[in-house]
């Protein structure tokens, strides 16, 4: 056990630096010159020389990859071609704002998910089950940034129940809450879909295998075979699609920041994306796909301990 | 050349001769969904055909008198956008182009990943260093590597043709590499090799069709994920840029006028919904008419 986490924080390490190594390069061969976006639009060849040789951009590629490097195990992730703000510090101070909303996005999905799911397993073929099997069909199929500006215009526009955007509050005041709702609702509406599916199935592939058969035969009550019995084992692969999900819930985050005006992640990569500033390009698509390997480590990590038939080694 | 054929002759016999397509389509048809599904692909796809006979406008054709009219007005049953333009043309204009995305993208992906897949599967040298650049690729969540490429090489509809083969590759790559490895020890393979085909002639005539079932639910499923992350692309500025008649790039254009139009914006996601669900559903379906045992969840 302790040596397949070791092997596989040693095997992270290499994705990690395969990751950084694709993403330097990527942005290495993009068209355009660096220095000119630096520089704006008024400097002269002088000027974009001066700026090629501070920032060290006519040094060979692989020289610069390795500063790179360096710099990113100080903290250092290099300095926004923009604005030259610490591509760290814009990263800190907006990085909260999409930890918040993907986790309420994550709790939307999982308790709609799995309760979804599990009444539709319970009452297979039922109206319940119907309705709740189309939802999560319509659910993976819907845009999402659709669906945000349709939530808009029904709670925000036409009701005014709820803010049109931004997630400036503490989450725990009354406000924050309030400008959660709906950012939640939209990312996390997909991954319900897809969890409710998963929990369905799984459920009824047990409920279905001899040993829930047994127990029954043996006089279990029905309340603790379903959520004893049955949901322990058919937990499993949701889990696998919770955690699969939560790669896609982070890309998401990227879209709904922008439906809802939110100062996140997302916000600052789009930005940085239209306007070619490389730095923040690097430091936020390097820091999304890290926590998805890691997130991904983990909950490999936590097979292991829940169903000890799943082995690594 | 001739022990070859007569060998190729020898196990085609062999297999069953039922018609699988016969089988599968049958099975399709059963299923509810999966029909209702194949009806609205075959709605769009007619719609993107014929799209110059059954709209009276052009996609951008501006009518600055008739601007923002509702749904059902007289002349533009879909109503008009803020330019004036017909929602109806808009709409089959941007089928043309969900449908052009969804395939060429699909296709590229599933070239460059059968590619992949078939040498990583059948030389054990190359095997390691392709699934590596594999997991590296699937290292980025979602529609993530999408953007890192549209990054690399600027904001375009073709840029995010691009992006989404690339994205397309791993998964397809991992599908086949799966299928060659559980078949290449298999005696009929042997026999080829043995009789003296080539490489080539092994992996095409008889590794590839063994992929075709799993390649066929994972294209249609990719479909569904093609269109709608071409729309979130064009509705973050990052693909298709306006004044194109792209869905995505309408609800965006749209939202200025949620107020007193919100049609602008609700008609385009209507019509991302219906494709991407029909092709969802006929994935499904294909899924359990093919394979049912089968992961396409990566």
């Amino acid at each position: 056990m302790i040596g397949m986490i070791v092997r596989r924080i040693l095997q992270l390490t290499f994705l990690l630096l395969g990751i950084s190594f694709l993403v330097f390069m990527s942005m290495h061969l993009a068209p355009g010159d660096p220095a000119t976006v630096i520089g704006g639009p008024n400097a002269t060849s002088s000027d974009l020389e001066a700026i090629r040789d501070k920032m060290g951009l006519d040094r060979p590629v692989l020289v610069q990859y390795f500063d790179y490097l360096g710099g990113i195990l100080q903290g250092d992730f290099g300095y926004s071609y923009q604005t030259n703000q610490a591509v760290t510090e814009a990263i800190i101070t907006r990085f909260p704002t999409t930890v918040k909303l993907a986790v309420a996005s994550m709790v939307v999905a999982v308790l709609i998910g799995i309760i979804a799911g599990i009444i539709s397993a319970r009452k297979q073929n039922s109206w319940v089950d119907v309705t709740s099997t189309t939802f999560a069909l319509v659910g993976v199929s819907i845009p999402n940034f659709w669906l945000g500006t349709i939530l808009i215009l029904i709670f925000s526009v036409n009701f005014q129940l709820l803010p049109v955007g931004g997630l400036n509050s503490p989450f725990y005041t009354f406000e924050g809450m309030k400008e959660l709702i709906l950012p939640a609702i939209t990312l996390g509406t997909a991954s319900a879909a897809l969890i409710a599916r998963m929990t369905r199935s799984s459920m009824l592939e047990v409920i279905r295998s001899d040993y829930i058969r047994t127990a029954k035969a043996k006089g279990v009550r029905k309340r603790p075979l379903i959520w004893v019995h049955t949901l322990k084992n058919a937990m499993i692969p949701v889990l696998t699609i919770i955690g699969i999900n939560f790669g896609s819930l982070l890309g998401g985050t990227i879209v709904t920041e922008q439906v809802f005006a939110i100062n996140g992640i997302g916000r600052l990569m789009i930005d940085a994306i239209a306007a070619r500033d490389f730095p923040i390009v690097q430091g936020t698509v390097l820091l999304i796909a890290a926590i998805f390997v890691v997130v991904n480590l983990i909950v490999d990590i936590i097979y292991t301990l829940i169903d000890p038939r799943i082995s690594y080694d | 050349m001739s022990a070859v054929t007569e060998t190729e002759k020898n196990i085609n016999t062999e297999k069953k001769t039922t018609n699988r397509f016969v089988e599968v389509a049958k099975s399709l048809m059963k299923n509810k969904l999966s029909l209702i599904g194949i009806i609205i692909i075959t709605l769009i796809v007619l719609v993107a055909i014929f799209s110059p006979i059954i709209t009276s406008y052009g996609p951008y054709e501006q009518n600055l008198e008739r601007t923002k009219l509702g749904v059902g007005s007289e002349g533009h049953f879909l109503g008009t956008d803020n330019y004036g333009r017909d929602m109806w043309s808009r709409i089959a204009h941007g089928a043309i182009i969900s449908l052009l995305v969804g395939l060429s993208s699909v296709g590229i992906g599933l070239f460059g990943g059968i590619i992949l897949g078939l040498l990583a599967g059948y030389y054990r040298k190359l095997d390691s260093i392709i699934m590596r650049f594999v997991d590296l690729l699937f290292a980025f969540p979602g529609i993530l590597l999408a953007m890192l490429i549209i990054a690399m090489l600027g904001t375009s509809l073709v840029n995010v043709v691009i992006a989404i083969s690339i994205w397309s590759i791993p998964g397809c790559a991992r599908i086949v590499r799966g299928s060659v490895l559980s078949i290449k020890n298999q005696e009929y393979i042997q026999a080829m090799k043995t009789v003296g085909a080539s490489d080539l002639r092994i992996l095409l005539k008889h590794v590839l069709p063994n992929c075709t079932a799993p390649l066929i639910v994972y294209g249609t499923m990719r479909m569904a994920t093609a269109i709608l992350s071409t729309s979130a692309l064009s509705y973050l500025g990052l693909g298709a840029q306006p004044p194109t008649a792209e869905w995505g790039a309408m609800i965006a254009a749209g939202q200025d006028f949620m107020w007193d139009a919100p049609h602008i914006s609700i008609i385009p996601g209507i019509a991302i919904m219906l494709t991407v669900f029909a092709f969802n559903v006929v994935g499904d379906g294909l899924r359990d008419a093919l394979d049912p045992n089968m992961d396409v969840n990566n």
